[in-house]
């Protein structure tokens, strides 16, 4: 429509009752402001609904009828080739295949530089930055000869009680001068679980201890060889199998004293032990995840141990 | 006044089917929905054949349960089992929802044996479903995977026995059981690692992998369609034409040549 021209007849809107509706609308409105609030909402929604369908209906001619939009073509640029045509198409660099390798090639590229941080933020954790530290489990005086403790302590203060650690710790009096210990660790070598002394253990006598390094307690006991709760392994004292399906003898601590205190260090795996007490052979080997061979013909089956 | 009443009626016909036509026009949506929703089966299907929809239904049960579950879960060994008893005790109908989960668990397991069993028995795994019984298979692996993890997390005693003696089978394994068994953990123990690894495996990587895989094992049901009972009148195996390499050039890798000979390009 032309404002300044065209049409010279007086233009007048369609006839509409929605201008009734938006009276009453306002005359509601009103009246809430003396009966309240809610009236003045309900008049405040009908003269907004009604003045805007007057509105559209006012309007209705300048906005014209809605276009119906149809989706877009267009005719492709140049006709395909026939089959058969394209015989000299053939004979040039193909750029399609070129562009399918850049593709498959960046797109690969992107992902294993995306990829392969990660993966190694989720395997390499687990095998490195194991700290040995020194643990120690009290002065020499704590450990009377030839008497078994049970002596548990955290290996990691810092992580509290799931490092919890238990170890079966015997002093076997002086070997050509030295203190000489037994220091089994609790750990089944069949599957991880917990052995227990195979005899009474002396709550009563339990002892509580803040050392430098962990929190310790020890608790006197008289094993006649140590037992495994879930699937019945049994061992001597000087954790050697003697029943059950451990397959090897059980794990010990290294040790060393230092200033008259026994501080505990890293585990180590036993193939077995020859003799008994500070004459003991221990056969040793690095330490080895719970049922794995160290020796015989089957350790061939597991040749490299996990880095810790 | 008949009139007005179908004027009406069409209105709203209109009203319904708008937005629907909306959609199908843009996404085939509405039209793969019917096609998943009315294709054919054979008419001789049983019962039997419903142990697919009961796993998938026990799935989505451990589904929204277990969101809901780690709304209130706190994976540290300091909370772990203070959050559980918390879930337990104090949470509304927390109770229940663990229990949905925990029993819902070994649902899911044991349905997903029966499904299998009746495929086996029924011969479904054979030509041309071989593919989907393979995917069942790393969906059963998966999903045991999902109830190994899924068990340390109240970390109870029987939890955390019940996990250092799994990890440690897993460690027996000849050659990289021990690297597997360290990577299980976090380290070279059990400890705090542990448990958030754990947690992370069970309710983010394993069901991300089965819903994935879920995805392909319906794709396959329902294009290759479902098998008719042993016992069934009705003929079975049909034309193997339509799989064979000389009709569609094996997923365009090769060129067929004469029949029974591919060439390759």
């Amino acid at each position: 429509m032309d404002p300044h021209g065209g049409e010279q007849r007086a233009h007048a809107p369609a006839p509409t009752l929605w201008p009734v509706g938006f009276a009453v609308g306002i005359a509601v409105l009103l009246t809430g402001l003396i009966v309240g609030w809610y009236i003045v909402i309900l008049g405040a929604v009908l003269t907004v609904a009604f003045g805007f369908l007057w509105i559209r209906d006012v309007t209705a001619e300048m906005r014209g009828p809605v276009d119906t939009v149809e989706p877009e073509r267009r005719p492709a640029r140049r006709p395909a080739p026939a089959p058969g045509e394209d015989e000299t198409e053939t004979e040039r660099y193909p750029r399609n295949v070129f562009l399918e390798g850049a593709t498959l090639g960046i797109g690969g590229l992107i992902g294993g530089l995306v990829t392969l941080p990660v993966l190694g933020f989720a395997v390499l954790p687990a095998f490195t930055g194991e700290d040995v530290e020194e643990l120690d489990v009290g002065a020499l005086d704590d450990f009377p000869d030839g008497q078994w403790l049970v002596v548990t302590f955290l290996k990691d203060p810092e992580q509290g009680e799931v490092s919890r650690r238990t170890a079966y710790v015997r002093n076997n009096g002086l070997l050509e001068g030295a203190p000489s210990f037994t220091i089994v660790s609790n750990r089944c070598v069949h599957l991880g679980c917990p052995v227990q002394p195979n005899g009474p253990v002396n709550d009563d006598e339990a002892k509580e201890e803040k050392t430098d390094s962990t929190t310790v307690s020890r608790i006197p006991t008289n094993p006649a060889g140590f037992g495994c709760p879930c699937h019945g392994g049994q061992y001597d004292n000087e954790g050697n199998r003697t029943a059950g399906p451990p397959v090897r003898s059980l794990d010990r601590f290294d040790y060393s004293i230092r200033n008259g205190r026994l501080l505990l260090r890293e585990t180590y795996s036993v193939g077995e032990v020859r003799g008994e007490g500070k004459e003991a052979v221990i056969v040793k080997y690095g330490q080895a995840t719970p049922g794995v061979h160290v020796d015989g013909p089957e350790q061939l089956l597991y040749p490299v141990q996990a880095p810790k | 006044m008949a009139r007005a009443r179908s004027a009406r009626r069409q209105q709203v016909e209109r009203a319904v089917v708008y937005p629907l036509d909306w959609l199908e026009e843009r996404s085939g949506l509405i039209g793969g929905l019917k096609y998943f929703l009315f294709r054919k089966v054979p008419s001789d299907t049983n019962w039997m054949q419903t142990l697919g929809s009961a796993t998938l239904t026990a799935f989505l049960v451990q589904t929204v349960t277990g969101v809901i579950l780690a709304m209130y879960y706190k994976p540290h060994p300091d909370t772990a089992y203070e959050s559980i008893r918390y879930i337990t005790n104090d949470v509304t109908l927390g109770w229940l929802v663990r229990g949905m989960h925990r029993w819902g668990a070994s649902v899911f397991i044991i349905l997903m044996f029966f499904h299998m069993a009746r495929v086996f028995l029924f011969g479904a795994y054979k030509y041309p479903r071989e593919l989907n019984w393979i995917i069942g298979v790393l969906l059963l692996a998966l999903g045991m995977f999902e109830g190994f993890t899924g068990y340390l997390l109240p970390w109870d005693e029987t939890a955390y026995w019940a996990s250092v003696v799994g990890i440690n089978i897993n460690g027996t394994a000849p050659f990289l059981g021990p690297f597997l068994a360290q990577f299980l953990q976090g380290g070279a123990e059990i400890g705090t690692d542990t448990l958030a690894r754990f947690y992370s495996l069970h309710m983010l990587v394993l069901p991300g992998a089965i819903i994935g895989l879920i995805g392909l094992h319906l794709y396959l049901v329902i294009r290759l369609g479902v098998t008719s009972p042993p016992w069934s009148a009705e003929p079975a195996g049909g034309e193997r034409s339509e799989f064979e390499p000389s009709t569609n050039g094996r997923a365009g890798l090769v060129r067929p040549g004469a029949r029974g000979k591919v060439t390759v390009e």
